[in-house]
């Protein structure tokens, strides 16, 4: 760690792995749910099991987008953070506001919650993954202008470099677009066209550029490659990400009521949305293999890399599966979107987090490179068991799309959904299956902070030059 | 290997660029012609609504701008800054008059009523043209670059590659152009 107040990164990594521990409880408690209707019913019922699992996921990667940026701004901006105490505060004040909103959703019920916050003054709960009390939404807009304010004076204050100005962009469109989920038109058409324009645009957008920017920070750091080939890599890839992301929101206004040319716009734009993410595979495994040194850090070169693959099947190949309109007619709202959801969250946004945690925790807990090998040994477990087991989830959800579109809407007798669900339950208990085996990689991701902290770290080798 | 006969010409990345670029064009020039095929008479009714006389004009202006931009190649070769910039000048300029005859073609267009909805042919000609339309802009945003850069003296006879990543990127724009003319207005 160069400078000192990089250290409030790590609160913020902590809290997220913390939340993400209570991401997944929730995801196997609904999982379960699926196959046996009343699990925990009536204390935890499927839609706020639901409403947890998802939005523990976008706080806790909100988390981990903001520590990424505490500790890669100074280093990249060489000078001390400005105010690292605001980003102290901050968090504190977003932990509370995020711990509570939890629990509003877990002990009242959400009619209830809307009035207790005082929805009908401005109201904006009650759409998917924007649930949280206005109050919530409030305080996260405050939040982040904070950490805009503490992120952007250090740039502007220090040293711009590309990786540095790509995540300001990034974080502030972030921020923008977030904007969006207080206008609440009446006009349901309306309403979700410009819902998509937080969630779209949050992560096949500006999401994708904060991804590109740690990416390419790791790589710096890891690889010893010159800054100008990652740099203007990363150019490339953020261009292409912005033409094709923000035109491809039209693959979410095939059916919602918009004009047609949509389905048009739609479909070319968002099928080469895989693209920028080839880019990125490419780019990734290219800086590895003409690396200048061997970062002693393994683990998190291996989250590097793997985030570049796992983003590329998840939100690329598998995104691309269901974009098309004539395509999606079939297959909308099914099981294989959320298939998509899966990996493309976790190979594209979780591993991007856990590869910059994994990078940036051993320096934040005081050692001078990376963690003992015992440490890193589990740590790499952890990687194989949770990737291997998010690929199943895929593939099982993916097979039970598959059907559910099939017997339901394709085939010459359609049946009803209840009556389908029960035919296609056998890859629901897979999935549950898999998800237990993604559990048990995630405690051992926790076991390894705690494992050979007393051991020394491996000496780097420096790779000389033939 | 010296800069001169090195290829691709530029710099690497720019044409991972220039390749995606073109994919997303001819997948769009793909459904065109799927589409085309499936309502002919619609495409040539509503094709003779277009003026190709400003088309042809259009795709004059880009040639011309294309030729401009290989003179600055030849003139940076030759270690003549100042002159590379102000071919880079004339090709930016050509794109200038592409861009006004081409809002002139809009604002005929707009003016009678025409949008995105209002048939299949106006969708993809709005559409494509619009797409190429940005992609002109955004061509003439990087010349500016580089010329402003050759004018200060930034690049010389040894070091071009700037020079060359620029006029890559400008020919594919005039290449899609090139394509999109006799697909869209010519072709009956």
């Amino acid at each position: 760690m160069k400078y000192q107040s990089q250290s409030v990164a790590k609160l913020y990594f902590i809290a997220a792995i913390g939340l993400f521990v209570g991401q997944i409880l929730f995801g196997l408690v609904m999982g379960l749910q699926y196959v046996v209707g009343d699990f925990l019913f009536p204390e935890i019922p499927f839609n706020v099991a639901r409403m947890v699992h998802t939005n523990l996921l976008i706080v806790w990667l909100l988390f981990g987008f903001m520590g990424s940026a505490y500790y890669l701004v100074p280093e990249e901006a060489e000078r001390e953070l400005v105010a690292p105490w605001l980003a102290k505060l901050m968090f504190w004040i977003f932990l509370a506001a995020g711990a509570a909103t939890i629990v509003g959703y877990l002990l009242l019920s959400y009619s209830d919650l809307a009035k207790l916050t005082q929805d009908d003054l401005l109201p904006t709960m009650g759409r998917e993954f924007l649930e949280q009390p206005t109050i919530t939404k409030l305080g996260i807009v405050v939040v982040a202008l904070a950490f805009l304010f503490s992120i952007g004076m250090t740039i502007l204050k220090g040293r711009k470099t590309v990786v540095n100005l790509v995540l300001l962009i990034g974080l502030t469109g972030l921020a923008v677009f977030f904007l969006f989920s207080f206008y609440n038109p009446e006009n349901l058409v309306l309403d979700k066209y410009y819902w998509w324009w937080v969630v779209h645009l949050w992560v096949e957008g500006v999401w994708e550029l904060i991804l590109g920017s740690i990416l390419a920070f790791i790589l710096i750091k890891t690889t010893g490659v010159d800054r100008e080939v990652i740099e203007k890599w990363l150019y490339v890839i953020i261009a292409m990400t912005l033409i094709t992301g923000l035109i491809g929101t039209g693959h979410h206004y095939y059916w919602i009521g918009t004009p047609a040319f949509w389905q048009w716009w739609g479909s070319i734009f968002s099928a080469m949305e895989p693209i920028p993410f080839f880019m990125m595979t490419i780019f990734a495994f290219n800086m590895v293999n003409r690396r200048r040194r061997n970062h002693p850090n393994k683990a998190a070169v291996l989250w590097a890399l793997g985030t570049a693959v796992m983003a590329f099947l998840g939100a690329g190949v598998w995104g691309f599966l269901h974009t098309l309109a004539p395509v999606n007619y079939y297959t909308h709202g099914t099981q294989i979107t959320a298939a998509h959801g899966h990996m493309a969250f976790y190979g594209a946004y979780v591993m991007i987090v856990l590869a910059m945690i994994s990078y940036a925790m051993p320096m934040l807990r005081g050692r001078r490179a990376a963690n003992s090998p015992r440490s890193q040994v589990l740590e790499m477990w952890s990687f194989w068991l949770m990737t291997v087991s998010m690929v199943f989830i895929t593939l099982f959800l993916t097979g039970a799309g598959i059907l559910q579109t099939y017997l339901q809407r394709y085939s010459d007798q359609p049946l009803d959904f209840m009556t389908v669900q029960d035919k296609i339950s056998l890859f629901y208990w897979l999935r549950e299956l898999a998800g237990a085996v993604f559990l048990i990689g995630l405690v051992i991701y926790v076991v390894s902070f705690f494992a050979g902290t007393d051991e020394p770290e491996v000496a780097e080798k420096v790779e000389v030059d033939a | 290997m010296t800069e001169k006969n090195r290829q691709p010409p530029g710099d690497l990345a720019i044409w991972i660029f220039i390749c995606a670029e073109l994919g997303v064009f001819a997948v769009f020039f793909a459904a065109y012609a799927f589409t085309r095929a499936q309502h002919v008479e619609l495409f040539n009714r509503y094709q003779q609504t277009l003026n190709s006389n400003y088309a042809l004009i259009n795709t004059l202006a880009l040639i011309t701008s294309s030729y401009f931009v290989v003179r600055a190649v030849a003139a940076i070769r030759d270690d003549h800054q100042r002159s590379c910039a102000r071919w880079l000048g004339a090709a930016i300029a050509m794109g200038g008059v592409f861009l006004v005859v081409k809002s002139m073609e809009y604002h005929h267009h707009f003016s009678a009523g025409v949008t995105l909805s209002t048939n299949t042919f106006y969708m993809f000609y709005l559409s494509l043209t619009f797409f190429h339309f940005m992609h002109v802009l955004m061509g003439m945003v990087i010349l500016a670059a580089v010329a402003l850069k050759a004018r200060r003296g930034g690049y010389s006879a040894s070091a071009y590659t700037g020079v060359e990543t620029g006029a890559s990127y400008w020919h594919m724009v005039d290449l899609v152009w090139i394509i999109l003319f006799p697909l869209v207005y010519v072709m009956r």
